[in-house]
């Protein structure tokens, strides 16, 4: 038997304040970790997946809508721009590069993006399986794709219209799987990439049924008549794809230098029937959108500290005066006063300690959850269960109000009558 | 040896307290009587230094209590004064066992496992060990807190009023364990009571 020992056996056989200062602190603690969690997390994502694009430009609308669908591809996108019009902002002389994204079709959720070679190079992606797709309706899947579906190389699957499960099949035309993508950590790992012309054909194919079908009233028509002739702007090897259809969601665009950031954000939303938006500028608006609720939560969770705090305290001076006669007893058996000050104190640290620890478990136990809904609605998962610094402080926080709340106790343990204590039980 | 100097005490000033001198060699066994009211456990608090008096000296061992500070007063209690109370009371969290292995480690002595079956043994309550002592019945309490008393083998045994929630045949038989353990530990024996009953086991007498 040890002080530390008595220490804990004080604290088991007063179960239920020592439960509810344990459920006080495990929730203060636990909340702003896991808030702190998964700011970091969410920060980390959103600069990560931003890597080198200085500019998306689309169709116009909101540009945070853009941003989310173009960079990070978890909203609608905001519509159509004409490939023409892209190319024709890719010349200009600030721009050093533009990478062309089409997207609006997924497979079992995964996004099928339409894109060129650049696009895997911006998030540093190298192809662990196979090559990359080189003609239409073959494809390259992000790692997190492939071990999701099970998908291995010679796999085909259709894409669906839409980006959630469960749309329109695009049936008749199959996609074949010709690469697997390693691990980059971006939303790279959620895509499925394939050449913009595969996108074009799907839904050039499409209109063309449907134009058949609806033959009389369909008012393009005409231009189904002209869809077989040689436009010759993509020629993959057989497949063609006609001028008109030459849209694109989106381009990501690479700036030569800072003068990029000046002009061409102006330029395009004045001069064009296109909008830019600057992904740094539009996620910093998001996150003083979100730093609202996130400051509310963490008040909400400092104010439950302070209360365990108080619990704490409660605990270990109701504790205190029903065994006043306790500690008198240990010092007529040879107990210093400062080991009564330790007991009180240690049994104080040891609750906050024990409070704080469950609330950090608890806190990435939250953190997985989170984790798993966002794949599940967004197929974004957190990787890396870093420590992050303010974890750091908010142990020593909690530890400091472990202390101040059996300060007053050790106090009135030090100084114990115990000839009058004694008398008196 | 202890002894005792114009020891007095006062709690205000209207009341003072006022005791005679008192020597009691090793192995010797006194028995304090008098009334309520009179200063007795204010005596035993003194002797046992829980009381700084207002004049006069404790002399334990050849160690003067009123020479040493509030921490080694503590330290030397410990280790060489053993006290039982009239009501006996515990570490409520920790079984009597529990409460004997914390004893020691306050007195700064090693667990011995062997001093504590012995001791226990010895006051018939070896199977009660386990139990915490507050579920255990009234005369089997007092036991274990003269277990506590004397597990650290003191040279002093002080008990306050030992008897006084007793009835005869429980007072008698705690009266002979705290002989017999006094006895074992070669420790000097004070008894502080108003309990006429145990006026006939002790020869030794002193009435306040």
């Amino acid at each position: 038997m040890n002080l530390f020992r008595l220490s804990v056996r004080n604290m088991t056989s007063r179960p239920l304040s020592t439960t509810l200062s344990l459920v006080l602190l495990t929730l203060g603690v636990g909340m702003i970790a896991l808030l702190v969690q998964v700011d970091r997390h969410i920060q980390q994502q959103l600069q990560n997946n931003i890597g080198e694009i200085d500019m998306v430009v689309g169709a116009k609308g909101s540009p945070l809508q853009l941003i989310l669908s173009a960079v990070y591809h978890i909203d609608k996108p905001t519509g159509n721009i004409s490939l023409q019009e892209a190319q024709k902002l890719k010349r200009n002389r600030l721009v050093e590069a533009g990478i062309p994204l089409s997207y609006g079709d997924s497979h079992q959720g995964f996004r099928i993006v339409g894109t060129d070679q650049q696009y895997p190079e911006l998030y540093k992606a190298s192809v662990v399986k196979g090559a990359l797709w080189q003609k239409p309706f073959e494809v390259t899947l992000g790692a997190t794709v492939a071990m999701k579906l099970g998908l291995d190389l010679g796999d085909t699957f259709t894409g669906s219209h839409g980006l959630v499960d469960g749309g329109d099949s695009h049936g008749e035309h199959p996609f074949e799987v010709v690469g697997i993508f390693g691990y980059t950590n971006s939303v790279l790992d959620q895509l499925i990439l394939t050449a913009t012309e595969s996108v074009w054909l799907v839904h050039h194919h499409e209109a063309e049924i449907t134009g058949i079908a609806d033959a009389a009233e369909e008012p393009t028509q005409e231009e189904h008549a002209h869809e077989h002739e040689d436009t010759g702007h993509v020629h993959a090897e057989g497949w063609e794809v006609p001028d008109e259809d030459q849209q694109i969601t989106a381009m990501l665009v690479k700036f030569r230098g800072p003068m990029g950031m000046v002009q061409l954000p102006r330029l395009v939303n004045e001069r064009t029937n296109m909008q830019a938006a600057v992904p740094a500028f539009e996620i910093s608006r998001l996150f003083s959108l979100m730093a609202v609720g996130v400051d509310m939560l963490s008040a909400i969770a400092r104010l439950i500290m302070m209360v365990a705090g108080l619990s704490v305290f409660i605990s270990l001076y109701n504790a205190l005066r029903d065994r006043q006669y306790e500690m008198a007893l240990m010092r007529t058996y040879g107990a210093t006063r400062w080991q009564l000050v330790q007991l009180v104190v240690q049994e104080g640290l040891l609750l906050t300690l024990t409070g704080s620890l469950l609330g950090l478990l608890f806190s990435r136990i939250g953190l997985w959850l989170v984790s798993g809904l966002m794949e599940a609605n967004y197929h974004y998962a957190f990787g890396g269960w870093v420590w992050a610094a303010e974890e750091g402080w908010l142990l020593a926080t909690a530890l400091a109000i472990g202390l101040l709340a059996s300060l007053l106790p050790a106090i009135r343990v030090f100084r114990i009558n115990i000839s009058k204590t004694l008398a008196d039980a | 040896m202890l002894r005792t100097r114009s020891l007095s005490f006062a709690y205000d000033a209207q009341q003072e307290f006022r005791f005679p001198d008192m020597q009691l060699d090793a192995g010797e066994k006194l028995l304090i009587l008098g009334d309520s009211g009179i200063g007795k456990t204010t005596l035993l608090h003194l002797i046992a230094g829980l009381l700084r008096p207002r004049s006069g000296s404790v002399e334990l061992q050849g160690t003067v209590l009123q020479d040493l500070s509030v921490q080694e007063l503590d330290r030397f209690r410990g280790r060489h004064i053993g006290l039982v109370f009239q009501r006996p009371h515990f570490v409520q969290a920790l079984s009597a066992r529990e409460n004997l292995e914390l004893v020691q480690y306050l007195a700064g002595r090693p667990r011995d496992r062997q001093r504590i079956e012995a001791v226990a043994e010895s006051l018939g309550i070896g199977n009660k060990l386990r139990e915490r002592p507050h579920t255990i019945s009234q005369g089997e309490q007092q036991r274990v807190a003269i277990a506590l008393a004397v597990i650290n083998h003191p040279q002093l045994i002080l008990a306050d009023e030992p008897t006084a929630s007793l009835d005869d045949k429980n007072c008698e038989k705690v009266a002979a364990l705290l002989e017999d353990q006094a006895a074992a530990t070669g420790a000097q024996l004070i008894i502080i009571t108003h309990d006429q009953r145990l006026k006939e086991r002790f020869t030794n007498t002193l009435t306040l």
